[in-house]
Order: C-alpha cells, then sequence, then structure tokens
C-alpha cells in the first residue's frame, strides 16, 4: 500500500521566484474564472460551462513540474489546466466568446479547449473518454523512445466509469510514462462522492492495477508539486504510471445552472478558510511583503483585464469555418 | 505474375507492406500479437516486426481506440482492430465523440491518421451480437471515412489507403468473405477513397452493392441476361466519401436503380444513396428505386433463418424483373 498524504513540502527549498510564478498562475486562473461567471450573465458565453474556483493548486501545481512537450488532458471543467500548461489568456477568452481568434477558432468552446502548441491536447466533455487517450499519448512515447511523459486531470465522478478502468490497467500493463491525476472535488456533478463510490479514499483505487497511488492535499500548490516531480520522474524513469489523489473543493455549482443548494451547512465555508490561494499566499509571507504579493494580485488582473479586451475585438468566425477541419 | 490469396490472408500481407513503409504504422488489438488474430487475419506480424509493433491488448475495447487516437495526436499512424464490428457498441463513445470530432472540435490541431479494422457481416450463423452490418451505425457522424471491401485486391488496396489516409478510416472485413480468393495488386496505382468499382455493364438497372451484396448482385446480374436483363453492378467501395457520380453516370443509362444492403432499411446507406439520387436527379428515374434490405429484425442464428433473412440471388433477381417492367 503506497497510499499516504504527502507532507506539505517547503517552497523555501525553490528558487525565491517559484512561489511567486506559482501564485501568479493560480491568480490568472482564479480571475479567470470570475470573469467567465460576469461574462455568462451577460449573456456573452453559449452553453454550459463548469467551472474550477477553489481547484487551481492542482492544475498549476502538476503542470509547474512539465514542459510543453510533454502532453495534458483534462475534463470540460479544464480552463484552469489549460491556462496552467501554458495556453495564452486572451485565446482561452476567444474560445469562451465564440470568436475566431479563440484557441480552436470557436468551434470548441468553453468544454473543449486545447492548444497543442503547448501540450495542452483536448478537453473532454464526455466523463472519463480522455483517459484511454492519455494511455495513447503516452504509448507513442514509449513507443518513439522520447522522454515525454502523458499527464491527464479528471474528477473523483470519472473514477466510476468503465474507460478509467480501462485506461489505468492498460497503461500499467504497459508500464507506460502516464500520470493520473484525481481532482477530487467531493462531488460528481450534484452528488456528494459517499453516495455513489463505497470507498472514501480514490487513491486506493492505484491498488487494482498494481500502480502508486498517492493522496495529496490539493489545496496546498507545494505539496501538489512535490508528488507530480515525483510520479512524472517515476513515468519518464521507465517505471510506468502513478495515480494521484489531490483532495480539493469546487467552491462553485456543477455548471452555469447548478446553485450547490445541495451542499451542507457550513462546508463551503470550511473549505474557504483553506482555500488554495489563501495558503500559498499565507505560506509566502515569511519571504515576500504585503506589498509584494499585492503587485502580483495587480499583474495577475491587468493580464485577465487585457486578454479579455483583447478577446472582446476578436471578429465572430466566418461561415467558411463551419465546413473546415472535419477532414484533414 | 500476381500472386493468388484469400481475402483472411491479404489482410496481413496488406498490414506488413504498410508496416514495412512506415516506422510510425503500429496494431494494437485482442489477440493480435502472438496469437495471430482471432479470425488468423494478423498471422505472422508479431514474428516479423515484434512486441512493440503488433501490441496484444487486454479485453478493453475503449482502451485500444482510445490509444489508438491518443497515439496518433502524438505523431504514430495506428492500426485498431476490433474483433468483431459488434464490438464497436462497447467503444462507440471513443468512435463516435472522440475519433471522428476531436479534429474538428481543435480546429485541425488534432492530427488523426487512424485505421480501426473491424470483422463485418451475417451469414456464417455468429447470431445477432456477431453478425452487425455495423458501418451502418457511422454513417451520420461527420469525420469518419468507412471502406466495405469486396474483393482480395480491393481489401489489399482500401487497408493501404486507409493507413496512408489522415482521417480516421474504419475498414470492414466481411467474416463471409473471408475464404475468397484473388490476386494482390502489387505495383499498381494506390487507391483513392471514394472511387466505386463499375463491376458490370448493362443499360436495364444499376445495381449497387457492397461486400457480400455485391458478389451476389454480379451472380444475379449473370443469371438475368438469359431473360434479356443487362444490369450494370457498381460496388462504391467505400460509403464514406460515396462515388455519387458513379451511380448518377448509369441511371443516365438505365433509368433504375436498386439497392441490395446487408442491413435493414432504416438508417441505412442504401436509404441515404437513394434518397440523395431522388432529390438530385429525380429527372433521371423512370420507375421508383428499389432498396433490398434485410428483415427488421436482429441477425437470427439458425441457417435456415438467417438464410431468408439475407437478401439472395433470387430476391435480386425478382427485384430486378419488377424494375425493368416500368
Amino acid at each position: 500500500m503506497t497510499i499516504g498524504v504527502e507532507a506539505s513540502a517547503s517552497l523555501d527549498q525553490g528558487p525565491p521566484d517559484d512561489a511567486a510564478a506559482l501564485l501568479a498562475m493560480m491568480l490568472r486562473i482564479r480571475m479567470f474564472e470570475d470573469k467567465v461567471m460576469d461574462l455568462f450573465s451577460q449573456n456573452l458565453v453559449r452553453g454550459s460551462t463548469h467551472l474550477c474556483q477553489g481547484q487551481e493548486a492542482v492544475t498549476v501545481g502538476v503542470c509547474s513540474v512539465l514542459r510543453h512537450v510533454d502532453t495534458m488532458t483534462c475534463t470540460y471543467r479544464g480552463h484552469g489546466a489549460v491556462i496552467a500548461k501554458g495556453a495564452p489568456l486572451a485565446a482561452c477568452f476567444g474560445e469562451l466568446l465564440g470568436r475566431a481568434g479563440g484557441l480552436c477558432r470557436g468551434k470548441g468552446g468553453s468544454m473543449h479547449f486545447a492548444d497543442f502548441s503547448v501540450g495542452a491536447i483536448g478537453s473532454n466533455a464526455i466523463v472519463g473518454a480522455h483517459l484511454p487517450i492519455t494511455v495513447g499519448a503516452a504509448l507513442a512515447s514509449s513507443y518513439l523512445g522520447d522522454d515525454r511523459v502523458a499527464v491527464s486531470f479528471f474528477g473523483d465522478g470519472a473514477t466510476n466509469i468503465g474507460a478509467f478502468h480501462e485506461a489505468l490497467n492498460l497503461a500499467s500493463v504497459w508500464k507506460l510514462p502516464a500520470v493520473f491525476v484525481i481532482e477530487n472535488n467531493q462531488y460528481g456533478e450534484y452528488s456528494p462522492l459517499r453516495s455513489t463510490t463505497p470507498i472514501d479514499r480514490l487513491a486506493r483505487r492505484a491498488d487494482a492495477y498494481g500502480m502508486p497511488g498517492v493522496l495529496v492535499d490539493g489545496n496546498d500548490v507545494a505539496a501538489v508539486r512535490s508528488v507530480a516531480r515525483s510520479a512524472v520522474e517515476r513515468a519518464r524513469a521507465g517505471q510506468g504510471p502513478t495515480l494521484i489523489e489531490a483532495d480539493t473543493y469546487r467552491q462553485v455549482g456543477h455548471s452555469r445552472s447548478d446553485p450547490a443548494t445541495y451542499r451542507p451547512a457550513g462546508e463551503l465555508d470550511r473549505w474557504l478558510e483553506r482555500d488554495p490561494i489563501l495558503l500559498l499566499e499565507r505560506s509566502m509571507l515569511t519571504r515576500w511583503s504585503t506589498e509584494e504579493l499585492d503587485t502580483i494580485r495587480q499583474t495577475a488582473q491587468r493580464d485577465v483585464d487585457s486578454a479579455l479586451e483583447m478577446a472582446l475585438a476578436m471578429p465572430e468566425p466566418t461561415l467558411d469555418e463551419m465546413a473546415k477541419d472535419v477532414w484533414a | 505474375m500476381s500472386e493468388e490469396i484469400n481475402y483472411r490472408k491479404v489482410i496481413a500481407v496488406a498490414l506488413a507492406d504498410a508496416m514495412r513503409e512506415d516506422d510510425s504504422v503500429l496494431l494494437l488489438g485482442e489477440d493480435v500479437g502472438a496469437a495471430g488474430g482471432a479470425f488468423k487475419t494478423t498471422a505472422g506480424l508479431f514474428e516479423e516486426f515484434g512486441p512493440r509493433r503488433v501490441r496484444d491488448t487486454p479485453i478493453s475495447e475503449q482502451a485500444i481506440v482510445g490509444a489508438a487516437i491518443g497515439s496518433a495526436l502524438c505523431g504514430l499512424r495506428p492500426v485498431a482492430e476490433i474483433m468483431f464490428a459488434d464490438f464497436a457498441g462497447v467503444c462507440f463513445d471513443q468512435i463516435a465523440n472522440q475519433l471522428a470530432k476531436y479534429r474538428y472540435m481543435t480546429a485541425g490541431q488534432a492530427q488523426l491518421p487512424v485505421t480501426i479494422r473491424m470483422a463485418n457481416g451475417a451469414g456464417a450463423g455468429f447470431a445477432a451480437q456477431h453478425s452487425q452490418a455495423a458501418e451502418n451505425w457511422f454513417l451520420s457522424i461527420p469525420g469518419l471515412k468507412i471502406a466495405v471491401p469486396a474483393t482480395v485486391p480491393d481489401l489489399y488496396l482500401l487497408l493501404r489507403a486507409a493507413i496512408r489516409d489522415d482521417d480516421p478510416v474504419l475498414v470492414f472485413e466481411h467474416k463471409n468473405l473471408f475464404a475468397l480468393k484473388g490476386s494482390i495488386p502489387r505495383g499498381v496505382a494506390p487507391l483513392r477513397l471514394g472511387v466505386a468499382d463499375i463491376v458490370r455493364q448493362g443499360n436495364d438497372v444499376t445495381m449497387v452493392a457492397t461486400q457480400q451484396m455485391r458478389h451476389r448482385a454480379v451472380e444475379a446480374a449473370d443469371l438475368l441476361v438469359q431473360e434479356g436483363i443487362e444490369a450494370t453492378v457498381i460496388d462504391p467501395r467505400t460509403l464514406i466519401p460515396f462515388d455519387d457520380e458513379a451511380v448518377r453516370a448509369s441511371l443516365e443509362q438505365t433509368a433504375r436503380l436498386m439497392v441490395v444492403q446487408e442491413t435493414v432499411q432504416a438508417g441505412s446507406w442504401g436509404a441515404s444513396l437513394i434518397a440523395r439520387m431522388v432529390q438530385d436527379h429525380f429527372e433521371l428515374f423512370d420507375a421508383p428505386p428499389t432498396l433490398l434490405s434485410t428483415p427488421n429484425t436482429p441477425a437470427p442464428y439458425a441457417a435456415a433463418l438467417e438464410r431468408e433473412w439475407l437478401p439472395s440471388v433470387e430476391d435480386i433477381r425478382i427485384g430486378a424483373r419488377e424494375l425493368v417492367k416500368w
């Protein structure tokens, strides 16, 4: 049994700009998602959207140990993961707004952010469907003998779908360089985990696939990064895949239409006290002044605001776009 | 001098030629490696190319197709085998929602040179869960190409073309044609997907049929000559893209269209073809088109029932006689 809560790694051990970079990225994602809520209320975003406020430390921590050539797949709650992997904010906003300058020229929308140039090879709107695809990305690395690692983010709910089982089994039997990261935000859509899942720690599922399962505090970015680094190194060394369960919390409803009234009283408040951005800022105060942290915050806000401005100025796609990209 | 081989064995020949030509081609599937395939269609490949390129998988169709997709996104040219085409139902999401839509949703960022081979069709007593002509399930999903080879040379050429193609191609290998003999078309020009084979020319009726129905249509057409009826038989070879022009050009001569298919009418390639022809070329028709399909039931097991269930040579003859009366 390899399961165990990873102790928080100190950011003090890293270079001084590390913590600042992590904080800046988490703030950009938080502010991006807050803006998306605004855009929704203005009816500027179509369909539905699924936001990740509160879960930023998971994607930022993991992606901070990846290179652009490493691949990342994620879910329809994937804005944060794609931004953390390095996609430009303006093109992300452009995609949400259905503009020609969007990541996918407005053809994917909120649930399908992808930027292959930074290794973000797909956000999937079918629960768990990207796990087998991650296995394929890892298979390509193994086949070609390069050192790319394939990482996948998915929710606690995805561990109950068949594709999860098939993917983890195959990745392990072929010892592929993959890292599977459960963003355990405590709810599968509207249902609390305990009502759908007979075990309380999802990392235990790794045992069934003969791979290490590691539980980590998903609101502690340093701990997430430390666990991710070990898993990525293990994958790169040809030792096979790892399952990481990052315990975190979805501070908002499942989707646009969900006010999350099913949450027990006080639960949100308890998690807000452990907000990942708050925790990181608090830990940084030993080496950073409040003013310096404010500057990081202001810079992030300015980046997000100007990205949105750029996106709003992007034209809508021309109609010839409709028939493009069905075929090679 | 071309080499005589059967439909079953030419599959491994085509796969081996593709693998020798391009190192990025690899095979994935249940028992495709050490066992040589459930139908022995990959026999010898594991010995020549080894376990890195000929990969036995668990019984995990979603993982097989998903792994093919992911490896294609990262530069490989995978060939996945789904043992019986009916099992596409187990990985329908990976084919319908992932493979077909990935390129479009990412505005062309995703490259998907994926081939999926499946053993297709009825006639050998496998019963309903191993006999579906499953190509019809995929007609309404833009992004997939569909090949339905009926002969040894077509199977070789279409499989080679599918693997070289930069789009996902589903290749349906008909189980009831495995013993069919033919020659390997080595040294001929590669086949373009979407070009029909005009198997036989005649001025009275245009028959369009694929796979085992193509052979029955040809047999019926040969018999109809004795009755003074001359039929054209067109094998489209691929359903997507479909060579509408070949059918239209033939209708100019015959003004009569009969489609013979190994599936029910609803949602079938034959129904779609007739709809397009009637809508676009109504003026060419002297008679209402005929769609010869199976009864609206799953494929039955018993020989007596399955024989009756599939459109027969006699059914085709009767249908053609009725058509030319108009």
